[in-house]
């Protein structure tokens, strides 16, 4: 029964939302937005259980002095700093989001700049990414390299001043007379081509399987085939 | 006289012209009910500066009308969500002018009322019964012993490899579900994945570390990995602090996960579940430090960032079918034929409806059915 229990009660959920999904009338019209209540509700008081978690690893850490213990202290003050000053600007404030308390100078002054820190890393990683992506290795490397650049040049000015210059360069061989294809802006058509049609079907293709997969998984987990989720076997 | 006539008539004309006209009163359709939508038609004075419309309406039991709500100009609908369902109401859409009204004439009484079956979504259910129909007939043909073909998923292979990498250079693996939460379903999938790993390292007695963040996901994958341990036989090998939380905050956490790799230094490290933007700073990270890398995603939009930068990248559905590769029951092997079918029914009726579609330009008479089509498969 201590297996059974969790799989009797997703079976009977799944089916009572697919149920209210089809079905507007109350009380079903209601019961998915009434379950996803329930969820942020379960889902605040396990904020505690990770809160558990974290403090208790870390002191854990401290206590025994491992490798990096200096960063677990960092972070534990900075924890119960910022529930002290949460709890301060609550206090004297009436709400710890109002302008000028002492949280929001944390957050606006301190876990903002962190956070903008920690996105710009991206671009360095993007250029070292495509940096090894892009080799031409293979056929499929050389095909990727060849519409990136072209998706590239059809996204920034350097594409469009590029291709000016090329029609320019043709048009000093005598008898040519390119000067109307100057305003066609082809990297930007090719780019538009690239990404409309080989890259929207591509996405769509793995959006479908993607789809259907989450549908079979679903219908699995409501019948109890998959039970990863569960402890039992 | 004629000419008196000629300027009255024509007085009366723009006036006409001005009052908005009440095309369509009724209820909403394919609701819970308690809603009215009334729609109308005005052609407003251009030499007068609309402000917009007011709606008024009475209840049969009620004695004068009252204003419930205010349309912007160049609006022809308004949805009255106030109702009482199964009681008569009547409504009058007055357009106001800066110096001056219009009022249209009283709508015909209107009932709202709530509907047993949203018939806008009879496609999904029809498309719904299909697919379970089919996934459930697969099921019971594979039960019954059929044997069904499932092709190789390198990334799911060289799980054991990576694992066995790690054990060798005596270096920890490490495991993110990004940051999936519970009610995903690609995290319920990774869920079965973390288990073949979590018993592999126990079988081998190789740390396994899962920073997490979602503490309910942290729950259940300490619930997955000690169930693992305990199925290799090495209970006394689960350490829970192996699984933290971290934090719920995006590039907290990618910071988080970063600091453990570049201290802990694993030799590999798994990318499953849902991932954003942090995707591409993680699975740098990883390969900085020389670690096997294996992701698997159904964020359409961070596949290629894990293609670039990984060993092996599970693509959307191969993450889903983790689950049925991995323990290759007869059940899962039938669903995931199931799925299959699904898909190749698909795709043969999107390739009949685009040679309808271009038929259509070929024989315009067709429009019309065309139309009706598309407008059935288009879900709301």
């Amino acid at each position: 029964m201590r297996n059974q229990l969790p799989l009797i009660i997703v079976f009977a959920t799944g089916l009572l939302v697919i149920v209210t999904f089809f079905i507007p009338h109350e009380p079903f019209g209601s019961l998915e937005q009434r379950f996803l209540v329930w969820y942020s509700i379960v889902a605040g008081f396990t904020m505690l259980l990770g809160l558990d978690s974290l403090v208790r690893y870390h002191l854990i850490k401290i206590r025994d002095r491992r490798s990096g213990w200096g960063y677990s202290l960092v972070l534990l003050s900075g924890l119960f700093v910022t529930l002290i000053l949460g709890f301060y600007s609550w206090a004297r404030y009436q709400s710890p989001f109002k302008l000028g308390s002492p949280f929001m100078y944390l957050y606006s002054y301190v876990i903002i700049p962190l956070q903008a820190t920690m996105f710009a890393l991206l671009a360095f990683f993007i250029a070292s990414a495509a940096y090894r992506a892009f080799r031409a290795r293979t056929t499929a490397a050389t095909l990727l390299l060849v519409s990136a650049v072209l998706v590239m040049l059809g996204r920034v000015p350097l594409g469009g001043w590029l291709w000016q210059k090329i029609v320019s360069l043709i048009d000093l061989l005598p008898g040519t007379n390119l000067s109307g294809l100057k305003g066609l802006e082809v990297f930007a058509r090719i780019s538009d081509w690239i990404m409309d049609v080989p890259q929207t079907a591509a996405k769509r293709g793995i959006y479908i399987g993607i789809v259907l997969g989450g549908i079979a998984m679903s219908l699995r987990i409501i019948l109890g085939i998959e039970r990863s989720y569960t402890s039992g076997s | 006289m004629t000419k008196i006539f000629l300027v009255l008539l024509s007085l009366i004309a723009i006036l006409q012209a001005q009052v908005p006209k009440i095309l369509r009163v009724y209820d909403k359709p394919n609701d819970s009910g308690k809603a009215i939508i009334i729609e109308w038609r005005d052609e407003p004075d251009s030499t007068r500066s609309i402000v917009g419309y007011e709606i008024y309406r009475r209840a049969a039991d009620e004695d004068s009308f009252y204003n419930i709500g205010f349309a912007l100009p160049l609006s022809t609908s308004y949805e009255d969500a106030s109702t009482t369902d199964n009681k008569d109401y009547y409504y009058y859409v007055k357009a106001v002018y800066r110096d001056t009204s219009f009022v249209s004439d009283l709508s015909l009484p209107v009932r709202s009322y709530a509907q047993w079956f949203h018939k806008r979504r009879l496609n999904v259910l029809v498309f719904a019964i299909i697919i379970c129909g089919l996934v459930i007939w697969y099921t019971e043909r594979a039960k019954k012993g059929e044997k069904l073909y499932v092709r190789r998923i390198s990334g799911l292979d060289a799980i054991d490899d990576a694992v066995g990498r790690a054990t060798e250079m005596g270096r920890p693996i490490l495991f993110s579900f990004g940051l999936g939460v519970i009610t995903d379903v690609v995290t319920i999938a990774a869920l079965s994945i973390l288990r073949k790993i979590a018993r592999k390292s126990a079988e081998y007695q190789t740390k396994l570390i899962v920073p997490n963040y979602d503490p309910i996901v942290m729950a259940a994958a300490q619930e997955t990995v000690k169930q693992a341990y305990l199925e290799a036989g090495r209970p006394d090998l689960y350490n829970e602090n192996n699984l933290p939380f971290l934090t719920s905050d995006q590039f907290g956490y990618a910071a988080g996960v970063d600091g453990i790799m570049l201290r802990e230094r694993p030799g590999a490290v798994f990318w499953q579940g849902y991932f954003f933007a942090e995707s591409l700073i993680l699975a740098e990270t990883g390969h900085s430090i020389g670690a096997i890398q294996i992701a698997g995603t159904t964020a359409i939009t961070q596949l290629p960032f894990f293609i670039a930068a990984c060993d092996y990248t599970l693509i959307g559905e191969e993450m889903y079918a983790a689950s049925c590769y991995l323990n290759p029951e007869p059940q899962m092997l039938g669903s995931l034929k199931g799925e299959d079918t699904a898909k190749m029914i698909i795709t043969i009726l999107f390739i009949v409806l685009v040679l309808f579609a271009t038929l259509t330009k070929l024989i315009p008479s067709l429009n019309n059915l065309y139309l009706k089509i598309f407008d059935w498969f288009t879900a709301q």
